[in-house]
């Protein structure tokens, strides 16, 4: 197959802090450099994209040297954390903005579906929206023409198509949008995260049509995402970026295994230590939870597939009876989806010392979503230990929902996999 | 597929600039888009307001009414035997094209943000839809102009035009250029330093007295200071104002050395903005 797009020596360098104070000043220093023929003296300076990592220059790279080629009709993914570069890549391939060094040569028109619905206008009716979203991504009016029907009755919203966008509800403007740019041909396309849209239903058509338009129609995709079972399902090969450089480029199995165990490495992931977490009187200090696989790998991203092993290091300064440590899973949004308890164990009475409890979480229990842990520890009805605190981060992703291929995340706090049997008399 | 193609690459994304990078291939491609910015901005400019396209209307003709109480009724400017009002409507209705031009292109990047952030297109389309969407308000306000001069004509007022009508649609070149030349030149600045904003709203102002339109340039270097009377008859923009007039009224003074003289400056200026523009759009997203 033949290269379609080639990218060599990608950088992208952002000043941090401030724009505006003393831009003036490096502005004429840089145009003085360019003069006399020289290199620009801030492309210099500038340090790796750590955001932990507290910066000794105004100046940053979000992007360091990346090399890729794409191959006509290959669906490639590129995957890493928030703040890897991702989108930052992205737009220079959209050319919204332009790469600090190297280039980006291409063979075909790439358009984007970066966030759909750029350039609505709320007092524009739905169909003329759609012309003019089309043309804003690249479309000319007889192409949007022909496929004016189709996009309609994709998006479902016929009854609306002559009225005001701006009365639309937002999950309408969201799927006329997305029909809008999932019936663009560009010779590239470029897929940012819009599994993100709509309700199960739709997104359940939107990935269809992302199938369609990467398997059936030879299309060639970049396709970014965090979502390792959507990537899993597309890409035939990913690439991997971690603060601004390509750390793995290879097929997709062994990307998404490399993405999900290479976050071990990464500072606070998984893992929270703790220095000043006492109970009043000073009886129990909480040191340490993590999560990590059952063989102790630490890390917070998992599969619905894999058990999850919770520990939680705490010491005892002297004998207590009848104490609990409870861990509360919550959502983002702070519901509260279910709290376990250890008092069967620790009620009994526990020396002074060190102790380390473990939970496993079994496969197939959590949903697909991000869960809050947070832990308290108590005596009930006498006194409270540890006061509510929120201790780590769980991301769960999955492969399978219910037995179906389709990755859309079920409703629900919980996703348990429970016996259906037949009971025909 | 033979490996001849595969140096036939389609464009390059890179760093580099090129001075003048003006893709009218590019740009012929997104007609389409260009149009639809029109329809949209003419469309959507008035909706939920109670006068709707009326507005087009009531502000030139106040601000003839307010330029004809304050220069001629008690500045007791001379407008050589034509109606004050119908001078200053001739004045205001050009003037506010070219104002009309410049500050909407002005904040192209500021206000386009979102969409800039997120699709690529030439952004030469956004500031020209403008220029183009603002010629429908001209023709309305020129209508309104024939109106009261055929008024005037009915009431004996001495009046004719002149055969330099026939440069009409140069001097509509000539007013879209430096509107557009000078906005795409402040839009570029404003991403970066924002002082210019402020600049831009009192000193197109500013400008507007410096550019004949509530008095005839014969005025101006009668009675300004020197210094001042200079400026005027080099403002390119006295000189497209007056050219206005002299082809619709007949006043004033035409001279074909002013003329060519606005034309290749209306020019310059365009071609100083696209330079800029370009230069700014690669980047702007970085520091807007």
């Amino acid at each position: 197959m033949s290269i379609i797009l080639k990218a060599t020596n990608i950088s992208k360098q952002y000043r941090l802090g401030l724009v505006g104070t003393g831009t003036l000043s490096h502005d004429l220093n840089r145009w003085w450099h360019r003069v006399r023929g020289k290199d620009d003296p801030f492309l210099k300076v500038g340090s790796v994209n750590d955001r932990s990592v507290k910066a000794d220059s105004d100046y940053v790279w979000a992007l360091r040297d990346i090399n890729f080629e794409v191959k006509r009709g290959e669906v490639l993914g590129i995957i890493g954390k928030n703040g890897a570069g991702k989108s930052t890549l992205l737009k220079i391939l959209s050319r919204v903005t332009s790469p600090s060094t190297g280039e980006i040569k291409t063979k075909g028109r790439i358009a984007s579906l970066l966030e759909v619905g750029t350039g609505f206008h709320p007092e524009l009716t739905g169909r003329e929206n759609i012309y003019l979203n089309g043309a804003i991504l690249g479309m000319t009016k007889s192409e949007i023409k022909a496929k004016e029907n189709e996009i309609i009755e994709f998006s479902g919203c016929e009854r609306y198509v002559d009225t005001p966008v701006k009365r639309y509800s937002s999950g309408m403007r969201v799927r006329l949008a997305f029909a809008v740019a999932a019936h663009l041909e560009p010779d590239i396309l470029v897929i940012d995260e819009v599994l993100a849209v709509g309700d199960a239903e739709f997104q359940k058509k939107a990935i269809g049509k992302m199938q369609d338009i990467s398997k059936g129609e030879g299309r060639t995709v970049l396709f970014v995402s965090h979502n390792m079972a959507a990537v899993k399902g597309l890409c035939s090969r990913v690439v991997v970026l971690e603060n601004g450089m390509s750390v793995f480029e290879g097929e997709t199995k062994n990307a998404v295994d490399f993405y999900l165990n290479n976050q071990s490495n990464e500072s606070g992931a998984g893992s929270s230590e703790f220095k000043d977490v006492f109970s009043r009187k000073k009886e129990m200090q909480l040191l340490k939870v993590s999560t990590s696989d059952l063989s102790g790998r630490v890390r917070s991203t998992f599969m619905q597939s894999e058990s999850i092993l919770i520990k939680i290091d705490f010491k005892i300064n002297e004998y207590i009876k009848g104490m609990r440590v409870n861990m509360g899973f919550y959502n983002i949004s702070g519901t509260l989806a279910f709290v376990t308890s250890s008092h069967n164990l620790t009620g009994e009475g526990l020396n002074a010392g060190i102790h380390h409890l473990e939970l496993i979480i079994p496969s197939f229990l959590l949903n697909k979503i991000r869960y809050n842990l947070i832990l308290n520890a108590g005596i009930p009805g006498q006194k409270i230990l540890i006061a509510p605190l929120e201790v780590l981060v769980l991301d769960i992703e999955g492969e399978h929902a219910g037995g179906s291929t389709h990755v859309e995340r079920w409703p629900g706090m919980v996703s348990p996999k429970l016996d259906w049997r037949f009971n025909n008399l | 597929m033979s490996t001849s193609h595969d140096d036939q690459w389609l464009y390059t994304i890179s760093s580099k600039n090129k001075l003048i990078d003006l893709n009218f291939k590019e740009i012929w491609r997104y007609r389409d888009l260009l149009l639809l910015f029109v329809k949209r901005d003419i469309v959507t400019v008035y909706k939920q307001t109670i006068l709707g396209p009326l507005w087009y209307v009531i502000q030139p003709l106040f601000t003839s009414v307010i330029f004809t109480l304050v220069f001629n009724n008690l500045g007791n400017i001379s407008t050589g035997g034509i109606p004050p009002f119908l001078f200053n409507l001739a004045g205001i209705t050009a003037w506010s094209y070219f104002n009309n031009c410049l500050s909407g292109s002005s904040d192209t990047f500021k206000k386009n943000e979102n969409i800039f952030g997120k699709v690529y297109f030439p952004r030469v389309i956004m500031p020209m839809s403008i220029t183009i969407s603002n010629l429908l308000k001209l023709f309305i306000q020129l209508g309104i102009f024939i109106g009261f001069y055929i008024y005037y004509l009915s009431t004996g007022a001495n009046l004719s035009v002149n055969a330099n009508l026939l440069l009409f649609p140069i001097y509509l070149l000539m007013m879209a250029l430096l509107g557009l030349g000078i906005g795409m030149i402040l839009s570029s600045m404003t991403t970066k330093y924002r002082d210019m904003t402020v600049v831009i709203g009192f000193g197109v102002q500013l400008l507007m007295y410096m550019s004949a339109v509530p008095y005839p340039l014969s005025e101006a270097r009668k009675k300004f200071p020197e210094w001042v009377a200079t400026f005027v008859s080099y403002n390119p923009l006295s000189q497209i104002i007056e050219g206005f007039r002299y082809m619709l009224l007949d006043t004033g003074s035409f001279s074909w050395t002013g003329f060519f003289y606005t034309f290749t400056l209306s020019v310059i200026l365009f071609l100083i903005g696209i330079i800029i523009f370009n230069n700014t759009e690669k980047s702007f997203i970085d520091t807007v």
